[in-house]
């Protein structure tokens, strides 16, 4: 980062000019190139990952590739919707997509405490597995260890990549605060598994190390003594022989993960980041940009999800609010003077908002065409003549009202969206317009999967 | 009014903003609110402008009309070593433990027990006196792990109490149990009226009442106000749009006859109000779908442009009200 971007960051940006040539991000060529094994939509919590997972895969799918996507807690009725809705951890080929070009998707959702059932199983000597499964504390606590979900999510993508049955295979993140949890997790999960303290833990197990470790041992055993105390003996019996019995397996876990960040590395995987046009989402989207090019992970571009636009950019909120204002005021009183037009032009001079659209940027800001409308000569006489019968000048109130709001929104999204542009103009982009429902169901996602690639 | 008042929801829906403006609202004249915040994001710091909160509480803002609201960033390591302080005067093997990577082992691969420690400290804050015996906080407000693991946080001190089954750490988990099993506590959700976090909030409700966890109330945020009603969006769409594009020009808009600049507004604004429809009529939907729920809820506004110190305290006015109305009702 340049110390004028880090000044920028600190100071929110507005001494970066912006650029207005953003490079746009195309889905299409991407899904399309046979080279493209592995797609990962990374974002902070809510922003429309799984949404957009689900909605690649789709589009994929129906351009002729053989497609599996591994979706974490879709919503209820998406799942519901792509036949998913049982957890059984196995892809299942999702019913209603047109294969008419060769293609087909297959759809699973995560279930972590079976997909860490299976890493035992796999990776342990099944009297061994059995002991592990069976303890307590595994099974307490397996679920609920800092950084699983990543973990598994990882480790269904490697055998999921393993099995070689799918020629793309897109994948989802867990809901999480930060989209750098799904890099960071499953290695703090891997340095705990190496950590010191597991050494302690397993020292009783060990007896009879070598006479230089003597020392040692004897700290240790007042540690574990403590520790019994604190915990109360037979939890610590009970962690204790889950550690034993998983100790042939740390290798195993790390060498794992290793293997799966490597495969996130690979020439073959492009990371989507989704992003809502929102403060904190899109400062987590710079977070994410800046640590994959720190690890050589390719950045495909930013899906900046639901997105705002409006139909008459070039009426500002300050004007439709006065206008409304306006219309108002005849509500109440009847004025019949009819003498709208000066008390109109008044307020043409307010600031406009720049032009937005779900698509464009601030390309267009119409200030002159807007600022003049009010006096132009088609204008002067407004037909309307203020006889404007109260209910109708209620409902337009109202339509006034709701628009600018509605620019409102438009307009801080452009200022976050500009902040993320100063930062990272390299950063190809894709919008996609907020629908006013939700996404839930195999046509909803081919709207997305459309509106992704600009079609 | 229970004295511990826990927020949940699914992420992003605002507990932490939520959390904060209901230890202002209860943080009357005279009345003093602890803020406790366990994740160990700061969350409450960056809301306040105020730099990283220590593991100390402090006071962090007075509310309108007197009362005073304090905050605590609960520190899962620090809480660790101040038990061991506490119940075995460990001084230095407390270090000791600490730099062979028992907190670590704590904090990660054992949330259970990292979630004993915070809940066991806001508990503590609950029934903490002073020395004339009076509560040193009258309300307790934690914004709280989201609705996906809140039961477990809350009922992790039972599930230690089966895995130790005698020591101080079971007696410890079953004295917080005993608080946050009680009347002493109410969980609320932090809500918005979209399907999904609608889905968690009942999701997470019934989980709560199956561990027998005292539920509170829906706390639905974000609401948008309803600028228009339905009817006067049909009589729009329909042979009312010469009228609109007259109204419109009569606002001084613009000119009403056809490809005037006021008769060009018409179709952008009613598809915007169209819109508008689709999503008044899903959050109906919602809103149904929370009323099946059986909880009393508490709607919030959405304050535009990111939200200030200023927002918050419109915002706790805005649960004052609420829980004046409650109060008046006789509810708790
Ligand atoms: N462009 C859009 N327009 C309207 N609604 C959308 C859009 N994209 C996503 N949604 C809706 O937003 C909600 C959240 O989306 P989604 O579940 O994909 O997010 P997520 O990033 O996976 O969330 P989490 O972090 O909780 O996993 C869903 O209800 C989805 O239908
Ligand atoms: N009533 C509101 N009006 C407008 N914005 C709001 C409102 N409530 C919260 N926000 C904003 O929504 C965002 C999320 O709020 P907050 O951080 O409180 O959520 P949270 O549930 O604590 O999130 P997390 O799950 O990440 O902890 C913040 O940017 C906050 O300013
Ligand atoms: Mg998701
Ligand atoms: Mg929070």
């Amino acid at each position: 980062m340049s110390s004028q971007e880090r000044r920028a960051r600190e100071t929110g940006l507005d001494t970066v000019p912006v650029l207005d040539t953003v490079p746009v991000l195309d889905v299409d060529p991407l899904l399309d190139d046979p080279a493209t094994r592995i797609i990962v939509c990374c974002g902070s919590g809510g922003v429309g990952k799984t949404t957009t997972a689900a909605a690649l895969g789709v589009r994929a799918a129906e351009r002729g590739r053989r497609a599996v996507v591994l979706t974490i807690d879709p919503a209820r009725r998406l799942a519901q919707s792509m036949g998913i809705d049982s957890l059984d951890n196995v892809p299942r080929r999702v019913k209603g997509i047109d294969e008419g070009a060769g293609g087909e998707l297959h759809a699973m959702m995560l279930d972590m405490k079976r997909t860490f059932d299976e890493v035992v199983e796999a990776n342990a000597a099944p009297d061994r597995a059995r002991a592990i499964l069976e303890n307590p504390f595994y099974q307490s606590l397996s679920a609920g260890f800092a950084g699983t979900q990543e973990y598994m999510a990882m480790e269904k993508l490697g055998q999921l990549r393993a099995r070689d049955e799918w020629d793309l295979i897109v994948v989802d993140t867990p809901p999480s605060r930060s989209a750098l949890d799904f890099l960071d997790a499953p290695k703090r999960l891997g340095s705990f598994l190496d950590g010191k303290f597991i050494r302690v833990l397993m020292a009783p197990a060990k007896v009879g190390g070598r006479a230089g470790m003597k020392f040692l041992n004897v700290g240790m055993s007042m540690m574990t003594g403590t520790l019994s105390k604190l915990m109360g003996g037979q939890l610590l019996r009970d962690v204790q022989t889950f550690v034993a019995a998983m100790d042939t397996m740390f290798g195993g876990f790390r060498t794992r993960a290793d293997a799966t960040y490597r495969l996130l590395q690979a020439p073959g995987t492009a990371f989507l980041v989704v992003a809502a046009p929102e403060r904190d989402a899109l400062r987590e989207a710079a977070y994410f940009v800046e640590r994959l090019a720190a690890e050589e992970m390719p950045l495909a571009g930013l899906v900046l999800n639901r997105v705002h636009g409006s139909g008459a950019p070039q009426l500002s909120a300050e004007r439709a609010l006065a206008a409304a204002e306006n219309l108002g005021q005849r509500g109440i009183v009847d004025q019949g003077d009819g003498n709208a037009g000066p008390r109109g032009s008044s307020t043409a001079a307010s600031p406009e908002t720049p032009r937005t659209t779900a698509r464009g940027g601030a390309e267009d800001t119409r200030t002159e065409d807007t600022q003049s409308e009010g006096t132009q000569p088609e204008d002067t006489h407004a037909e309307g003549d203020g006889e404007v019968a109260d209910d109708v000048a209620q409902l337009t109130a109202g339509l006034l009202r709701l628009h600018a709001e509605r620019m409102q929104v438009l307009a801080r999204e452009q200022r976050t969206r500009d902040r993320f542009t100063a930062l990272h103009p390299e950063v190809a982009v894709t919008e996609v317009a907020a629908l006013p429902g939700d996404v839930h169901d195999l046509a909803g996602l081919r709207d997305i999967g459309e509106r992704l690639s600009h079609r | 009014m229970s004295r511990l008042q826990v927020v949940s929801g699914k992420g992003g829906t605002g507990k932490t903003t939520v959390a904060a403006a209901l230890a202002l609202a209860l943080a009357t004249e005279g009345k003093r609110t602890l803020l406790v915040e366990v994740e160990g994001r700061q969350g409450i710091a960056q809301l306040f402008e105020t730099e990283a909160l220590p593991y100390e509480e402090r006071k962090i803002a007075v509310a309108s009309g007197g009362g005073e609201v304090y905050a605590l960033a609960i520190d899962a390591e620090r809480a660790l070593l101040d038990y061991l302080q506490m119940f075995y005067k460990l001084g230095s093997a407390g270090r000791a433990l600490k730099k062979l990577g028992a907190i670590d082992f704590a904090t990660t691969i054992a949330p259970g027990l990292r979630d004993v420690l915070l809940t066991g400290k806001a508990c503590e804050a609950v029934r903490r006196r002073d020395k004339k015996g009076a509560y040193v906080y009258d309300y307790v407000v934690m914004d709280a792990p989201p609705t996906g693991r809140i039961t477990k946080f809350l009922n992790v001190n039972d599930e230690v109490a089966g895995l130790a089954k005698f020591g101080p750490i079971h007696n410890q988990a079953q004295a917080v149990m005993r608080v946050l099993k009680s009347p002493e506590t109410a969980v609320h959700f932090v809500t918005l009226l979209e399907e999904m976090p609608v889905q968690e909030t009942a999701d997470g409700v019934a989980e709560l009442r199956a561990a027998e966890l005292p539920v509170g109330k829906v706390l639905v945020n974000m609401v948008r106000p309803q600028l228009l009603d339905e009817e006067a969006l049909r009589a729009a769409a329909g042979e009312r749009r010469t009228a609109v594009a007259q109204a419109l020009s009569a606002a001084g808009l613009g000119g009403a006859r056809r490809g005037g600049h006021a008769e060009r507004l018409v179709d952008p604004l009613l598809e915007q109000a169209a819109e508008h429809a689709q999503r008044v009529e899903l959050e109906r939907e919602q809103r149904e779908a929370l009323a099946g729920i059986g909880l009393d809820t508490y709607e919030l506004p959405m304050l535009g442009e990111g939200l200030d110190l200023a927002g918050l305290y419109r915002l706790a006015a805005a649960l004052r009200t609420h829980l004046g109305a409650d109060r008046a009702q006789g509810a708790a």
